[in-house]
């Protein structure tokens, strides 16, 4: 505010900011009211946020300490969840994986997914012969299963975290590229995007401030559905011994190794680590589908 | 020499009485013939050449396929001193004042493919394993430095020439990588035998399925009468312990080679109780750290003995060996042979001290004086095999950041993992390696530390004359207590002094198999007696 401003007019601006708050509430109010298990997931999404974020000040132990005075100890008040085959606790391991799960599983979908997206609307802009060749490259792409050729990937770059990001963002491509090209082959026809043509804007404008911004619908669903699968194949390739190795701590690598072999006298090892994968795909598959009925017209329930 | 081969022959004819006894019952039964041997192996073989391969991956699966000029006897595997002849008929005495080795061939011995195996093919291999020419890699070359020439003197009869007399010859020869080739084979292309199975063993090569197995038949014209007595085998590859584990307990496989940790053979045991039988044996077989000395900083030996001062032996043979295939604190040689480290004096070698602290402040100061900053990070290389490997490798990243170093762990499958550690360029800062030898034979086991122009798997990428003139008087002298003593120097050199490469910790085997699984007996290593002649079915 400067002091020119006349009062008036700071006190609208004041009392129109206090609106749209209150609107953004009852809206995520009436959201949560419409999609309680959505709601549900985004809390132990943002709970696994918040544990990822803040693993240092949660985690009781050093998760890559060995203490082999402490091996194989039972959860106990010491340990909630017990201790693995290198003393070290269950407990602080989860909680360091977490980070490894929601580096990789966002990096990996964000990254795949806005490749997806801009290849995607490229594709429907341009149409003609670079849409036909680029969409049988994607058919080619999307003819492997995700953890095929993930393992292939990794198979050819090795294993480490940089590159099982690399692994997993590579398969997501063609996946949101080709329902991202379906939205924008509709919008492509739409007379605003001659318009845009008609007043000498560039391709590049073209996609990015109009058509790009109408097939978000499609890129925010994707790219959450592609949280959970992101998380899932992380913690695939780390079971395989593809993905992060030891010692860092990851969820998918915390059930290889020592977790079979002592599934019968240790169990808590293999547990807690299945636990923590199986709840936070499931919260993200709960919160995509959610953001999915929200945004996709189709779904949306006429109230 | 003489004094140790029968210190180890006193030893062994005891460990032989204990063994009888404990086998009594099962020594006396009669083979039957018939049946397939189902096994499983950890890891895949890199290629098929067994004088290029160090590794069980290969000896399992394709041992079988081969013979040898002479073995173990595989009645008596652990015996350093009982070999007997396999192609050759009988293994001769030294003439010349034991420079002279005189080998009879039999006459029945017959490649698969039908052709007579002859003394052309066994000179065509030794030529390929002592003097390989340029591009062919060739593992135990070094083993045979005292070898001056061989040739064929006549269709069945092969004479090594020695430049002096070795006791260490016979042992060399009887490595069970040396597999005998064709000379015909050998003379069309020398590394065909990387990508082909072509030999005169038990049994014939029938199908590689990528990933999954090996399998073999009968051999119909083996040159030992009666032998084999499978029909039959299929090696079935599984690199998760677990899943091997579970494989022999749910009747999918019958034995795996190599080695459980303890608490594998507890569970076989309690849950298949007499349907299992356990056979325990030290392991003639160390993990290695090895500091690339083309890769800054690990080409500065302060740095390298900071990496070995870091490290728990003592703690680590007690809590390690609960959980992995190690067990024994040793040096360079196979603990408990006359030739090895005292405790003692061990504890004069640095990464041995007594007081691990002062170990550890020691490395620290080595490590400033050094340049290398705080928590410097680098790659720990490593084999994907999870005993011992990942286990021990873990450990070792955890002993590190002890004095400040971070080390981040890449794995490698099998294959390219050697590719890496013997691609001699900086593709790696350290490496795990091992040194697993067949025959406990101290003073050729040691060659993995000479120069790596010398030795054929010494993948450090270093020379070091020093080492080089040690070994060599080592062994040429017959004086045993000279040998002990140079090997002590030798050891300081290369574990202490220079810390070209870290020993870790020595293995324990542990085979709990099917009961049924008969005519195999244990021994100090898993490359030894695995031809599976004598292996036999109980019906």
């Amino acid at each position: 505010m400067t002091a020119s401003e006349p009062p008036v007019q700071v006190a609208r601006e004041a009392t129109s900011g206090a609106l749209t708050g209150v609107r953004l509430g009852r809206a995520a109010l009436s959201w949560v009211r419409q999609k309680p298990l959505g709601a549900a997931g985004a809390v132990i999404v943002l709970g696994m946020l918040l544990v990822a974020l803040l693993a240092p000040v949660i985690a009781p132990y050093d998760p890559v300490r060995n203490a082999f005075d402490r091996m194989h100890v039972p959860p106990s008040t010491a340990h909630w969840f017990g201790t693995d085959q290198f003393g070290r606790d269950v407990l602080s391991r989860l909680v360091y994986g977490a980070r490894t799960a929601m580096l990789v599983g966002l990096v990996a979908s964000f990254i795949g997914a806005s490749l997806g997206l801009m290849l995607g609307v490229a594709s429907a802009y341009f149409g003609g012969r670079f849409d036909l060749f680029f969409q049988r490259l994607m058919d080619i792409f999307m003819a492997f299963p995700l953890i095929i050729m993930a393992l292939a990937i990794v198979s050819i770059f090795g294993t480490g975290a940089h590159n099982v990001i690399v692994a997993i963002t590579v398969p997501f491509i063609p996946r949101c590229a080709r329902v991202v090209r379906s939205s924008a082959l509709a919008v492509r026809e739409l007379p605003y995007i001659d318009a845009a043509r008609a007043c000498g804007f560039s391709h590049a404008r073209i996609m990015l401030h109009h058509v790009a911004p109408n097939v978000m619908a499609p890129y925010l669903i994707m790219l959450t559905a592609f949280l959970g699968q992101a998380i899932l194949l992380e913690a695939s390739l780390s079971y395989l011994g593809l993905g992060v190795q030891e010692p860092t701590p990851a969820w998918g690598l915390m059930l290889q190794g020592g977790a079979e072999e002592y599934a019968e006298s240790a169990p808590w090892m293999a547990i807690f680590p299945g636990l923590a994968i199986t709840v936070s795909v499931f919260a993200f598959n709960l919160f995509g589908d959610a953001v999915r009925d929200t945004l996709d017209p189709r779904l949306r329930s006429t109230g | 020499m003489q004094r140790i081969q029968s210190r180890i022959g006193l030893a062994w004819v005891v460990t032989s009485l204990l063994l009888a006894a404990a086998c009594g019952p099962a020594l006396a039964e009669t083979p039957t013939h018939g049946g397939i041997l189902t096994f499983v192996v950890p890891a895949e073989p890199p290629s098929f050449d067994g004088h290029r391969e160090t590794t069980f991956a290969l000896i399992h699966p394709i041992a079988p396929f081969y013979s040898v000029l002479i073995r173990v006897n595989p009645d008596n595997p652990g015996s350093p001193t009982d070999f007997v002849g396999d192609l050759a008929l009988e293994v001769p005495e030294p003439t010349d004042n034991g420079t002279t080795y005189t080998f009879k061939l039999r006459q029945n011995a017959t490649f698969a493919d039908g052709q007579r195996v002859t003394a052309d093919d066994v000179v065509a291999t030794f030529n390929k394993i002592i003097f390989p020419p340029a591009g062919v890699a060739s593992a135990r070359r070094a083993f045979f430095s005292m070898v001056d020439t061989f040739y064929a003197s006549d269709a069945f009869t092969v004479v090594f020439k020695l430049h002096h007399p070795s006791a260490a010859f016979i042992p060399a020869l009887a490595s069970p990588f040396n597999f005998i080739y064709s000379a015909k084979q050998l003379a069309q292309d020398m590394r065909w035998y990387e990508h082909q199975v072509l030999g005169s063993g038990p049994f014939i090569f029938t199908e590689h399925q990528p990933g999954a197995f090996i399998t073999g038949r009968r051999h119909p014209n083996y040159h030992h009468a009666g032998q084999p007595y499978l029909d039959g085998f299929r090696a079935i590859f599984a690199k998760k312990q677990s899943l091997r584990v579970q494989a022999i307990r749910g009747g999918r496989a019958m034995i795996e080679f190599r080695g459980f940790p303890p608490k594998s053979r507890q569970d076989l045991v309690r849950a298949l109780g007499e349907a299992i039988t356990v056979q325990e044996s030290d392991w003639n077989c160390v993990l290695l750290v090895t500091p690339n000395h083309l890769v800054p900083p690990f080409d500065d030996a302060r740095v390298r003995r900071a990496l070995s001062l870091a490290i728990d032996r003592w703690g680590g043979s007690t809590y390690l060996s609960k959980i992995a295939v190690v067990k024994t604190v040793g040096g360079v040689v196979f603990p408990g042979h006359p030739l090895a480290a005292s405790a003692d004096e061990l504890r004069e070698i640095a990464g041995y001290w007594e007081d691990l602290e002062a170990s550890r402040i020691e490395a620290r100061r080595l490590l400033q004086q050094a340049g290398v900053p705080e928590g410097f990070r680098f790659k720990l290389h490593n084999r994907g095999v999870d005993q011992p490997y990942k286990i021990v490798g873990t450990w070792l990243i955890d002993q590190w950041r002890h004095i400040g170093l971070n080390a981040e762990q890449w794995v490698q499958p099998t294959g390219p993992f050697f590719q890496t550690l013997r691609s001699q360029s900086k593709r790696f800062a350290v490496s795990m390696d091992f040194n697993c030898q067949a025959v406990v034979n101290p003073l050729l086991d040691v060659s993995k530390f000479v120069s790596n122009d010398r030795s054929g798997i010494n993948y450090a990428n270093y020379q070091d004359r020093v080492l080089d003139d040690l070994f060599d008087r080592m062994n040429r002298t017959p004086d045993t207590a000279e040998q002990r003593r140079l090997m002590r120097r030798f050891e300081k050199r290369a574990l202490d002094e220079q810390a070209h490469m870290l020993v870790t910790l020595w293995w324990y085997r542990i085979i709990p198999h099917r009961s049924n699984v008969r005519g195999w007996t244990i021994s100090p290593s898993h490359y030894l007696n695995q031809d599976l002649s004598t292996v036999w079915l109980a019906p």
